[in-house]
């Protein structure tokens, strides 16, 4: 009863303190009451009591259940209820929940001097649902079965298969026998030891990934797995599940939270159900009826409208950064953008406050203007082609061209992906900012399905359609500079096919300073080096970040123990607890 | 019919309109056309839809004058109009003043009355052209086969249930998926447009083939072929001179029944986002912009809803209006 009073002034209160127009901060002290994006910064309903179902639901369905093989975020945020990791992230909100800790591992990962071994000892006491003990054995199995065998598992990402040195290791399930795979060693039942190829600082990052959940041999049946996970965590697959179905988890009575750094058992069962069209979904959400949208990408324009018109309900919503950078990679392969004059001209003649309307104004994300996300270690706020309120500058256009010998403008292309309506619509502010300086650019959509494998992905079909500016969106696979920016700044990464470095950056300087970060043991060292090559990037102007984004998640009423992960970008799926009245 | 010929105003009540125009003319002919001409004319249902299409024809050819004066720029951005954080109008009523006279979109601030201008030139065009594709290969393809019969019928009939057959749309998206940035002299949106027309109207003729196959088949074998043909001409002359003059009613009908038909299919393709590149605006694509915001700005999803309601519907009143006026068999 206190619980339902308390919420109820501090809806009021937070309606007042928008009236005066003095928004204020989240309560101290990491807790908050219902309050706008009070869950971005604080835990919002903290509460110890345990029980009840919580509902998830997903307009589509994730790539699979199989910890193993999986590559979205939200899954990765998900499967920690059934599938504990060598280390994991903290349950804190804020910049705290970056930090990792040692899950089914004593302690973070071990270096050698040489930085080529990365060790791990396992705690005492873990066993899967069966009761039998989780050795290194199995994550030994787990991370070859998700990394060395892409004919059968291979939704995931593969960094372990990049760095681990395993020579030709063919998989598990070409190879049965596990001690053919020598990019890890299992000394005794709780030591596994990582084999690298090269020295890489941010090991433990990938440790944290869910391919280092335990899997038992003789359980895994391949890419059909996900129907019958074995959990190593608080919560286990009620039954047998088919994909499609609705999967039901119940508590898993051998895990034993002792061992457990996080708190992770507060419902009783927890439901998802796929496949729910969005705004049900949202409608669903707001009437309280569901708990949480599972894949975590806030809610669709038309409960946006709803949430943000009612001050009841905005106290209710959360519009934290999901780590997401939008931006235009201008391409310096197509002409005129070999000159280098010619792509500054785009960069100061964008309009980035249309760019955010097409987004969805200051809910849908922050304006930006470097490429490193802001909250990533190392960002430090830099705008070297600053324009007045972002809404470009026709002078330094104007100089720009004329420096490039095209005063009068000239024409090239703009790619976007047709079925995602706000880059669409991104793509058209951009076209009509330069169109006033003479620059006459056409629209050209390609399907999501194969814009990084086939068109905007693939330098040679860029340069014969003459893609000069290609619309894109970046996340880090792990929150940090590295994991954010080498897929698409360093020169080693550009592809025939699926290329993800569209601006085809391929500096001396900047491929050095992420080689020599991978290897800098030294954070702050490292993250310094991520400032410096944000700086190169933008120094090259072949890259045009216009947005920040930001999502607008939901919170409803019955749901405890809320708060972001900035780690997931999303709200922590471990921690949510249901209230019990 | 009963009443005699000479009481006042029977004619008028109770005979089919084609005897009475005949009676009162009978001192001097009229030609086939002039009288269709008078029976529509008398068709008020059909006359107004014949008025509208004549209307969106107009507003398609002078878009540019009407927005000059009425509207903005259709694809300039108004963001004073939108409130930053609904991302809808500031405004009530979804935008529209004497300044915006069907208000402004959500998201861009750009005028939906010169939007909805605009989209009639892409949909006319598309509607028009496409018809005329149609036409032309199912006139020549049909009369082929009704007036020559045998293995040339057979094929072509065959011909004709394979493009029937035909799963257009899903064709339509895959081929607009893959056409290249430059083809056959045009690019860009020109393309596309081209390519449209070209789908479009190249998988419907078999509706129109099918019937002027059907129609050549019973003109063939009337005397003033077989006269024609008794004193010595040649297939091409009848074809040309005895039987296309008889079929341009049906033709003139079903092309008329066929551009709304054709309307709608380009603004599905549209809606689907296979049709023309972005920020030309047209009524489908609007359609489907305003169905995230149907319940915050529903002016954004009635206007092109509506112009492409009016615009089919006025199409097939006038092609219904039509053939009853040609063919006074089908006289209710």
């Amino acid at each position: 009863m206190r619980k339902t009073w308390l919420g109820l002034a501090a809806a009021g209160t937070s309606a007042a303190m928008l009236l005066t127009a003095c928004g204020g901060g989240g309560g101290g002290g990491g807790e908050s009451e219902n309050e706008f994006d009070a869950a971005t910064t604080s835990i919002v309903n903290p509460s110890d009591e345990q029980g009840g179902t919580l509902d998830f639901a997903h307009s589509d369905e994730f790539d699979s259940m199989d910890p193993g093989n999986t590559y979205y975020a939200a899954n990765w945020d998900f499967t920690r209820l059934y599938a504990r990791t060598l280390v994991t992230y903290s349950q804190e909100p804020g910049a705290a929940g970056l930090e990792l800790v040692p899950d089914l591992a004593e302690d973070l990962g071990q270096v050698s001097d040489d930085g080529l071994t990365w060790t791990y000892t396992l705690k005492e006491g873990l066993t899967f649902e069966d009761g039998t003990p989780i050795t290194s054995e199995d994550i030994k199995y787990a991370v070859a079965r998700s990394n060395f065998a892409p004919d059968i598992i291979n939704k995931g990402p593969t960094y372990f298969n990049q760095i681990l040195d395993a020579g030709d290791y063919a998989g598990p399930y070409e190879d049965e026998n596990l001690d053919n795979f020598e990019g890890i060693e299992t000394p005794d039942e709780r030591t596994i030891v990582f084999h690298l190829k090269d020295p890489f600082s941010e090991f433990d990052y990938l440790a944290a990934m869910p391919q280092t959940a335990p899997v038992p041999a003789d359980a895994d049946t391949g890419d059909q797995y996900q129907s019958a996970v074995v959990s190593s965590g608080p919560y286990k697959y009620e039954s047998e599940w088919t994909v499609g179905q609705p999967l039901t988890l119940v508590r898993n009575t051998e895990y034993d939270p002792e061992t457990d750094p996080l708190t992770r058992n507060r419902p009783e069962q927890i439901n998802v159900t796929w496949k729910q069209e969005e705004n049900d979904r949202d409608n669903r959400l707001i009437s309280g009826d569901l708990d949480v949208d599972v894949a975590g990408l806030g809610v669709e324009a038309a409960a946006r409208g709803e949430i943000l018109r009612d001050e009841a309900l905005k106290a209710q919503a959360d519009n934290p950064l999901t780590g997401f950078k939008l931006y235009f990679a201008i391409n310096p392969n197509v002409e005129p953008f070999d000159d280098k004059a010619c792509r500054e001209a785009i960069l100061y003649g964008a309009d980035k406050t249309a760019m955010q309307a097409a987004w969805g104004g200051a809910i849908g994300g922050d304006i930006a203007t470097s490429m490193l996300p802001p909250g990533t270690p190392g960002y430090e706020e830099i705008d070297p082609y600053a324009t007045p309120e972002h809404k470009g500058d026709g002078d330094a256009v104007q100089t720009a061209l004329d420096e490039c010998g095209m005063s009068d403008g000239f024409t090239t292309n703009i790619s976007y992906r047709s079925d995602r309506d706000k880059e669409k619509k991104a793509a058209e502010a951009l076209q009509q900012a330069l169109a006033q300086y003479g620059i006459d650019a056409q629209l050209k959509g390609y399907e999501t399905g194969t814009y990084t494998s086939e068109q905007a992905g693939s330098p040679s079909f860029v340069e014969s359609e003459e893609l000069g500016i290609m619309a894109y969106g970046w996340g880090a696979d792990w929150p940090s500079g590295y994991g954010f920016l080498q897929q698409i700044m360093h020169g080693d990464s550009i592809k025939d096919a699926g290329n993800s470095n569209l601006s085809e950056l391929d500096d001396p300087e900047v491929n050095q300073l992420l080689d020599d970060a991978a290897q800098t043991e030294d954070p702050a060292e490292r993250e310094q080096m991520y400032g410096e090559i944000d700086a190169l990037a933008m120094e090259s102007a072949t890259f045009l970040p216009y947005l920040d984004q930001k999502a607008l998640l939901f919170r409803p009423e019955g749901l405890t123990n809320v708060h972001f992960s900035e780690a997931y970008k999303m709200y922590d799926y471990s921690s949510l607890g249901v209230a019990q009245n | 019919m009963t009443a005699p010929l000479d009481v006042p105003g029977a004619a008028e009540t109770a005979q089919p309109e084609a005897v009475a125009a005949l009676a009162k003319s009978s001192d001097r002919g009229r030609s086939l056309g002039q009288i269709a001409w008078m029976r529509l004319r008398k068709d008020k249902v059909a006359m107004i839809g014949a008025g509208f299409v004549v209307f969106m024809a107009l507003v398609a050819i002078f878009a540019p004058l009407i927005v000059r004066f009425l509207g903005h720029p259709p694809n300039e951005w108004n963001q004073e109009m939108i409130d930053p954080i609904l991302s809808t109008a500031n405004q009530p009523w979804g935008g529209i003043s004497p300044d915006y006279l069907l208000g402004v979109e959500p998201v861009t601030g750009r005028d939906i009355f010169s939007r909805i201008v605009y989209g009639a030139r892409i949909s006319m065009l598309i509607g028009f052209l496409a018809t005329l594709v149609s036409v032309v290969i199912g006139t020549v393809m049909g009369i082929i086969a009704g007036y020559f019969g045998g293995w040339v019928d057979a094929v072509i009939s065959r011909l004709m249930d394979i493009f029937l057959a035909f799963p257009l749309l899903l064709f339509a998206m895959a081929l607009v998926g893959v056409i290249p940035d430059a083809a056959f002299g045009l690019q860009g949106n020109g393309l596309r447009i081209a390519i449209l027309v070209f789908i479009i109207g190249f998988f419907n003729w078999p509706y129109i083939g099918r019937i002027i196959r059907g129609q050549t088949l019973s003109l063939r074998e009337r005397e003033f072929v077989e006269a024609s043909r008794s004193l010595g001409a040649g297939n091409f002359y009848i074809l040309r001179k005895e039987l296309l003059p008889n079929l341009f009613a049906p033709i003139l009908v079903y092309a008329t029944l066929l551009i709304p038909t054709n309307i709608l299919f380009e603004a599905a393709l549209s809606f689907l986002g296979v049709g023309v590149e972005p920020p030309t605006p047209t009524w489908g694509g609007m359609l489907s912009e305003a169905v995230d915001y149907y319940n915050a700005a529903p002016n954004f999803m009635l206007a092109p809803g509506l112009a492409i309601f009016l615009t089919v519907l006025a199409f097939n009143l006038f092609g219904d209006g039509l053939r009853d006026a040609l063919d006074p068999r089908t006289q209710s």
